[in-house]
């Protein structure tokens, strides 16, 4: 079966040391993982660059968009590939140029020749221009434009053959998926915590998830939206765990029995606490939230001692500082914003007090919670855990 | 399971289902096809349409379509582009189903101009105002027989009256639509010539996606749908024979012994609010406190629906805590729940947000029984209970 070739190149695993065999076998599984939808397809290392060798039936875009989604790819490339010949390379070179001629009406070009293969005897400048020569002899429309041209040709002569290639495909980037350890990430139905468990996994964590609802207070439709999100993540991070929990029977003794301003701050803290029992059960090393500094009342700093201090587990808070637009732009571009935005009411805002305390003080908060049976409580709830595995 | 969304959709009556099993395994002819299996689906199509047509008063056809909505939507149009030449003033009522609603605002971006008339606290429209709003070139009104939301009968028999009058007396023709979707098989229909009626399947044990346009004879609209010629060339496509049988039958089944059935539905329906009235405080009816049997009882409430605001309460959860209890209601019209905003029936009638945030619509079918009212008094009580020891502080 014919095949086409495509340059998968990887990012920062290319700068890691002693460990860069580790990541380089990692990576290679995920971009497998990945494009094993593509029956008859094999992906090697081949002299420091990972190829991809796909059936030419499969279009190219389709197989480029599996790529860009595995953690650790910085970008991808379609590329031919063909013999160290330099009279070969001219006549394939044209060829591929003459076809995008007449596809794409292309009227100006440049070659950019590259030889990582020191031992070829034609410098880099001089590839470049004899490759030129011979597309500009084949194809009699076209001009040279190296400013500005309307494509440019690469060709990267190595040690095992040349490449050609025009397009390079930016890809999320980041570290391959499990090779940092795992988390536990807090997911509402919210723009954010999807953001924050997206940029942990890019950095390599795997992910599970914990969801609070308050049914009946919510419905079953703000659930089905959290799951709606969680797949377009797991279209990143393969099958996702999600412990679902119901905060209700929590809410209910908190609302009855401690002040209105602080009930958002003290279900938070309950969740906190019932997130690290779930995790150290779960073997998760730490705590993923998609909190930003100062975004609302419960997300100011001293609300955020108040709720960071009930855990001994590190807090990942990936968002902390950046903007609410930088934080939808990135939903946004992950593919979870127009979800986020259905407006299905979560954990957070059936029991919103009319003027949440900002500025709360750790004794005044602990102060409150002596009434309740704090370890029951999480106990009741971890115990009433339901867990769903969402796949792509 | 106790269901009491039945302005929503109900379930088919098993008469109706069986029938529809057995056409689709055996009668699945084309009534346009020449040979027997043809013929014999044409005479079902037949009966349907007459089972239909003798529940309604005077001689009009019934044109079978897709739903409610496509018969409104059939409706207003098509009287809409007839009486062009003659006038573009068209009258409506701020209660109608987003069917009506939107299709009269499609209108207005053609040109024509539309009255939405008020409504009282408990959603009947004023006979004195439309009166004052009928004008030399007014060409169609639209009222709807039995609100979905809150089921005031509208004035539609009085109102036919004055029409009359008024037609004689200015030699106008204006015409006027009943969307009856909520009142046929619940109250009789009989009473009066109208010129157009829509009605839908589904909200009287039949099935989804069938509805009638009753078309006055003399009326003659233009084709809605133009094709092959089908419906007496109103609304051509292959006719849905296993839906429009389905709904013959349940138009039969639900108009047999109508007035009894509609009084069991009132004792039920009175049960039900008295025992909130009595076990729960805080709370106000929307829609009329008498219940009426008929269109002559205008200003009254169909005995097909129970509105009611549960203040300090929202609508949403109370029913997502009776769904556990598999106790099925709705919060205003099904249809509008989906929609952030509140119900545009309770704004017109003049509640206030806390009010529509926390209304429950009960809608009920002859299925329903007072056993299960003990049931539903003592669940929603202590879904109210609950939230509002909650809520205590919102």
């Amino acid at each position: 079966m014919e095949k086409k070739i495509y340059i998968v190149r990887c990012g920062e695993v290319a700068l890691k040391g002693m460990n860069k065999p580790y990541f380089e076998r990692v990576l290679i599984e995920r971009v497998r993982k990945a494009l094993k939808v593509f029956e008859d397809t094999e992906v090697k290392w081949i002299d420091g660059l990972m190829i991809a060798r796909v059936p030419a039936s499969v279009p190219e875009d389709e197989v480029v968009d599996k790529c860009v989604r595995v953690f650790g790819v910085a970008s991808v490339s379609p590329a031919t590939k063909t013999s160290k010949d330099i009279d070969e390379i001219g006549r394939v070179a044209a060829n591929i140029m003459s076809a995008l001629v007449e596809e794409e009406g292309i009227k100006t070009f440049k070659v950019k020749g590259k030889r990582a293969d020191k031992s070829f005897e034609i410098k880099s400048p001089d590839i470049g221009r004899i490759i030129g020569e011979s597309i500009l002899k084949a194809c009699s429309n076209l001009s040279v434009d190296l400013h500005n041209p309307d494509c440019t040709l690469v060709v990267d002569v190595r040690r095992e053959g040349t490449y050609i290639f025009r397009r390079k495909v930016r890809a999320v980037g980041g570290l391959p998926l499990g090779t940092n350890g795992k988390g536990l990430v807090l997911m509402s139905g919210g723009i954010d915590s999807p953001v924050a468990a997206f940029m942990m996994a890019k950095r390599g964590m795997t992910i599970e998830a914990v969801h609070y609802h308050s049914y009946p207070y919510t419905s079953q439709r703000a659930q089905k939206k959290v799951e709606d999100i969680v797949k377009v993540l797991a279209g990143y991070m393969g099958t996702i765990r999600m412990h679902v929990i119901n905060m209700l029977p929590i809410q209910e003794q908190i609302v009855q029995n401690c002040p209105e301003d602080e009930t958002t701050l003290l279900v938070r803290r309950f969740m906190m606490r019932i997130a690290e029992a779930i995790a150290s059960k779960n073997g998760d090393m730490m705590l993923i939230t998609g909190e930003n500094l100062g975004q609302v009342a419960s997300q100011t700093a001293e609300a955020l001692v108040v709720t960071d201090f009930v855990v001994n587990m590190p807090v990942m808070r990936p968002l902390i500082a950046m903007d609410k637009v930088e934080i939808m732009d990135k939903a946004a571009e992950i593919g979870t914003y127009e979800i986020s935005i259905q407006p299905y009411e979560d954990c957070c805002t059936v029991f919103l007090p009319k003027h949440p305390v900002t500025k709360p003080k750790l004794a005044r908060i602990e102060k409150s919670e002596e009434t309740l049976d704090i370890q029951a409580l999480v106990e009741a709830a971890v115990l009433s855990e339901e867990i769903i595995e969402i796949r792509p | 399971m106790i269901y009491l969304d039945n302005s929503s959709t109900t379930r088919q009556y098993n008469e109706v289902t069986d029938l529809q099993y057995k056409m689709a395994k055996e009668n699945f002819g084309n009534p346009s096809s020449l040979h027997s299996m043809g013929f014999e689906a044409g005479n079902l199509l037949y009966d349907a349409r007459k089972e239909i047509e003798d529940e309604l008063y005077g001689n009009g056809i019934a044109i079978f379509t897709s739903s409610g909505t496509e018969s409104n939507n059939m409706a207003l149009i098509s009287s809409a582009h007839k009486m062009r030449r003659r006038g573009k003033r068209i009258i409506t009522t701020k209660i109608e189903h987003p069917a009506i609603i939107e299709t009269c605002k499609r209108l207005e971006e053609e040109g024509f101009l539309v009255d939405y008339l008020d409504v009282d606290t408990s959603g009947s429209i004023d006979i004195e105002n439309l009166e004052k709003t009928l004008g030399h070139d007014t060409i169609l009104l639209s009222i709807m027989t039995v609100n979905n939301e809150v089921g005031t009968i509208e004035p539609v028999v009085p109102v036919f009256k004055i029409l009359k009058r008024y037609n004689e007396e200015n030699s106008t023709s204006i015409i006027f639509h009943t969307d009856a979707v909520q009142a046929f098989g619940k109250l009789p229909m009989d009473v009066a010539p109208f010129d157009l009626i829509s009605a839908s399947g589904h909200k009287l044990h039949g099935p989804k996606g069938t509805g009638f346009l009753y078309m006055n004879k003399n009326l003659k609209l233009k084709p809605f749908i133009t094709g092959g010629g089908q419906e007496d060339g109103y609304r051509s496509g292959t006719e849905n024979t296993i839906g429009i049988a389905g709904f013959g039958l349940a138009s039969k089944l639900a108009c047999e012994n109508l007035i009894v059935k509609t009084h069991d539905m009132g004792k039920v329906n009175d049960y039900l609010w008295n025992g909130i009235k009595s076990e729960i405080k805080d709370i106000r009816l929307n829609g009329a406190e008498d219940l009426g049997y008929s269109l002559y009882d205008n200003g009254k409430r169909c005995p097909s629906i129970l509105n009611v605001s549960f203040y300090g309460t929202r609508g949403e959860v109370i029913l997502h805590t009776l769904e556990q209890d598999k106790i099925f209601v709705s919060t205003g019209s099904a249809c509008s729940s989906n929609k952030t905003g509140d119900s545009h029936v309770l704004q017109a009638m003049g509640r206030s947000h806390k009010e529509i945030e926390s209304a429950i619509r009960f809608s009920f079918s002859e299925f329903n029984t007072i056993d299960e009212m003990d049931i539903v008094i003592d669940r929603v009580k202590k879904a109210v209970d609950r939230f509002r020891k909650l809520g205590s502080f919102r």
